[in-house]
């Protein structure tokens, strides 16, 4: 029999209903793993107490001959971006430590319900500001792959959603909750070797999960393969009445409806994100993808997203001005850390509070707000960027015209190795030039493991799809995954 | 672009973060960097464009004008650096 941790969620769930295992087995399992594999920091808080009485719930119910919830016996891991009741919850943050909510987020809430049960809160890059798990005030979470040839430099898993692409790659949990501002799924996913997905803005409820930029900020599920990723997404869609921008739509059967044949499909190939010193590897593996999509029946066109240049430049104003906004709230009153210096007055309560608390990343991103909302600078900044996100948009309205999904690559490299790109703050948010665009348009997106380069580490593909088709994304990165037949897994060091 | 480090501090003021003369120092040059780059966004014409105000199309709900929590007092005040009769505590703020 295979190990239980090498399972999928759709693996977990039918073996748990047929009787092949026992929840506690699958929980005991993962909780072990969780455990012994401290050396990759990906969890911040373990919670197999949560785990295990999820699963007594799914063993008791099946006992009694109850109909099994969708979830029922899965234990997943939680990015700590995610409130989560009477477990802390940091978001990576001095200023957080400690912090408890007294509620819980929606769409944790809809996995429990959906009968899932939770190992642990997973590290992250803090506040989500960040492309490899460095700026956590934890410690940086260390990807399990390594590069081959004896080099055991330690790797990015990615950010900001590293913690959950860590554990899932390193076989910690099956799945994973992820949040994806810029690329902050994707790219992780990438990184790791594992599949994620970023539904359209407005599909997960932003109730409870702990805010960045609140019209980019939008959850999903991260997963080893595309069948896992469309039965997490179903259970942490719909709609949420606490969220003002959440969609009132019935969440459609994504599992359902997967089918990776993709005749009548037209699939655009950008012509813009071929982008200068882009990797060999990483072109013949987009061309490798589009050959796939091809033989999986579907029509392949060039099109034209003429303002992609344009997308991160908008965005790191966009982002940091909703943050600094958002992360006002930090102020030593009414949560998290408070510094007092002697003598202080209120003022310079909040000013210390927030010099200790906040780590250097996401100082810099709320002064870069700061100043590009500030008086005399709104309209040449905010306004002239919120102008280029509506001509990114049309970009992609147009191209829908030609075509029913997009294909690229998901990060332009490999992951790199810790401490390489952490010193030049723009190097590290051009790692973000395939996913930012698609995050500014709120349109549906996900990447799914293509191959390995030369090193041996995994490379991504993205498909991204017109707003609502989660369906055609999940179906398309279905065909990938049915032609890439990747297997490959970090060998266990840790 | 640059960014003197009086800008530095006067931006640091209105975010609310206490910085050192050697922050201020070190931060100039790399948020002139940053706003320097952010700045080709100047070359695009934007003169018939409108800007963006939600990504996907969605209405604003209305709901029934009647309350719907409240009564949470303890729970609100559960995660408070200092909090006492019932109240958020701050340093006094009147002289």
């Amino acid at each position: 029999m295979t190990e239980l941790t090498d399972l999928t969620v759709a693996g977990i769930r039918d073996g748990v209903r047929s009787g092949a295992f026992s929840a506690r087995e699958v929980a005991d399992a993962f909780v072990t793993a969780v455990s012994r594999a401290k050396d990759l920091n990906a969890f911040l808080v373990e919670t197999p107490d949560h785990a295990l009485a999820a699963a007594k719930q799914a063993d008791e119910a099946r006992a009694a001959g109850e109909t099994l919830k969708p979830l029922a016996g899965v234990p997943i891991g939680m990015k700590d971006l995610f409130c989560t009741k009477g477990v802390t919850s940091t978001a990576a943050s001095h200023i957080l430590e400690g912090f408890t909510p007294t509620y819980e987020s929606t769409v944790s809430q809809r996995l429990w319900d959906a009968g899932a049960g939770m190992l642990g809160k997973l590290n992250m890059d803090q506040f989500a500001m960040g492309s490899s798990n460095e700026t956590s005030a934890f410690g940086n979470v260390i990807s399990p792959w390594r590069r081959g040839g004896g080099d055991n430099a330690p790797l990015a898993p990615g950010g900001s959603s590293g913690g959950s692409s860590s554990a899932i790659a390193a076989r910690l949990c099956p799945a994973a909750t992820g949040t994806d501002t810029g690329g902050s799924i994707r790219q992780p996913a990438a990184f790791t070797g594992i599949s994620g997905i970023k539904p359209t803005y407005g599909r997960c409820s932003r109730w409870g999960v702990i805010a960045f930029a609140s019209s980019l900020d939008q959850a999903g599920p991260m997963a080893r393969d595309v069948r896992d990723c469309a039965i997490m997404l179903e259970a942490m869609s719909g709609f949420d009445v606490k969220d003002s921008t959440s969609l009132d739509l019935a969440v459609p059967k994504w599992e359902a409806g997967l089918s990776s044949n993709l005749a009548g499909k037209r699939v655009g190939i950008p012509k813009e994100y071929r982008v200068d010193n882009m990797p060999a590897e990483i072109e013949a593996l987009w061309q490798q993808g589009i050959d796939w999509l091809k033989d999986a029946g579907a029509e392949i066109v060039e099109v034209s997203l003429p303002h992609t240049k344009y997308a991160l430049p908008a965005y790191y104003i966009i982002a940091p001005a909703e943050a600094s906004s958002n992360l006002a709230r930090y102020d030593g009153v009414r949560y998290g850390q408070r510094e007092l210096p002697e003598g202080a007055n209120l003022q310079d309560m909040y000013a210390a509070t927030r010099a200790a608390g906040f780590g250097d990343e996401v100082k810099r991103r709320i002064m870069i707000g700061t100043y590009v909302l500030s008086a005399g600078f709104y309209d040449a900044y905010y306004t002239q960027a919120q102008k280029v996100r509506t001509l990114i948009a049309q970009d992609f309205e147009k191209a829908w015209g030609q075509c029913d999904l997009l294909l690229t690559p998901t990060a332009p490299s490999a992951a790199f190795a810790l401490g390489e790109k952490s010193d030049d703050p723009i190097a590290m948010y051009l790692n973000d030039v395939f996913t930012v665009p698609s995050s500014l348009a709120g349109l549906p997106a996900m990447s799914v493991p293509g191959g390995l380069d030369a090193g041996g580490l995994p490379l991504g593909l993205q498909v991204i799809g017109k707003p609502l088709d989660e369906q055609g994304v999940l179906n398309a990165g279905l065909a990938i995954e049915e032609r890439a037949g990747f297997t490959a897994r970090p060998e266990a060091w840790w | 672009m640059s960014v003197d480090t009086a800008t530095v501090k006067r931006v640091a003021s209105l975010a609310r973060i206490a910085i050192t003369d050697a922050e201020a120092e070190r931060l100039a040059p790399e948020l002139g960097n940053i706003l320097g780059w952010i700045e080709q966004l100047g070359e695009v014409d934007t003169s018939a464009v409108e800007p963006m105000t939600a990504v996907i199309p969605n209405t604003l709900r209305l709901r029934e004008d009647v309350v719907t929590d409240g009564n949470v007092r303890d729970a609100v005040l559960a995660n408070a650096p200092q909090a006492e009769h019932g109240f958020f505590t701050v340093p006094k703020v009147i002289e």
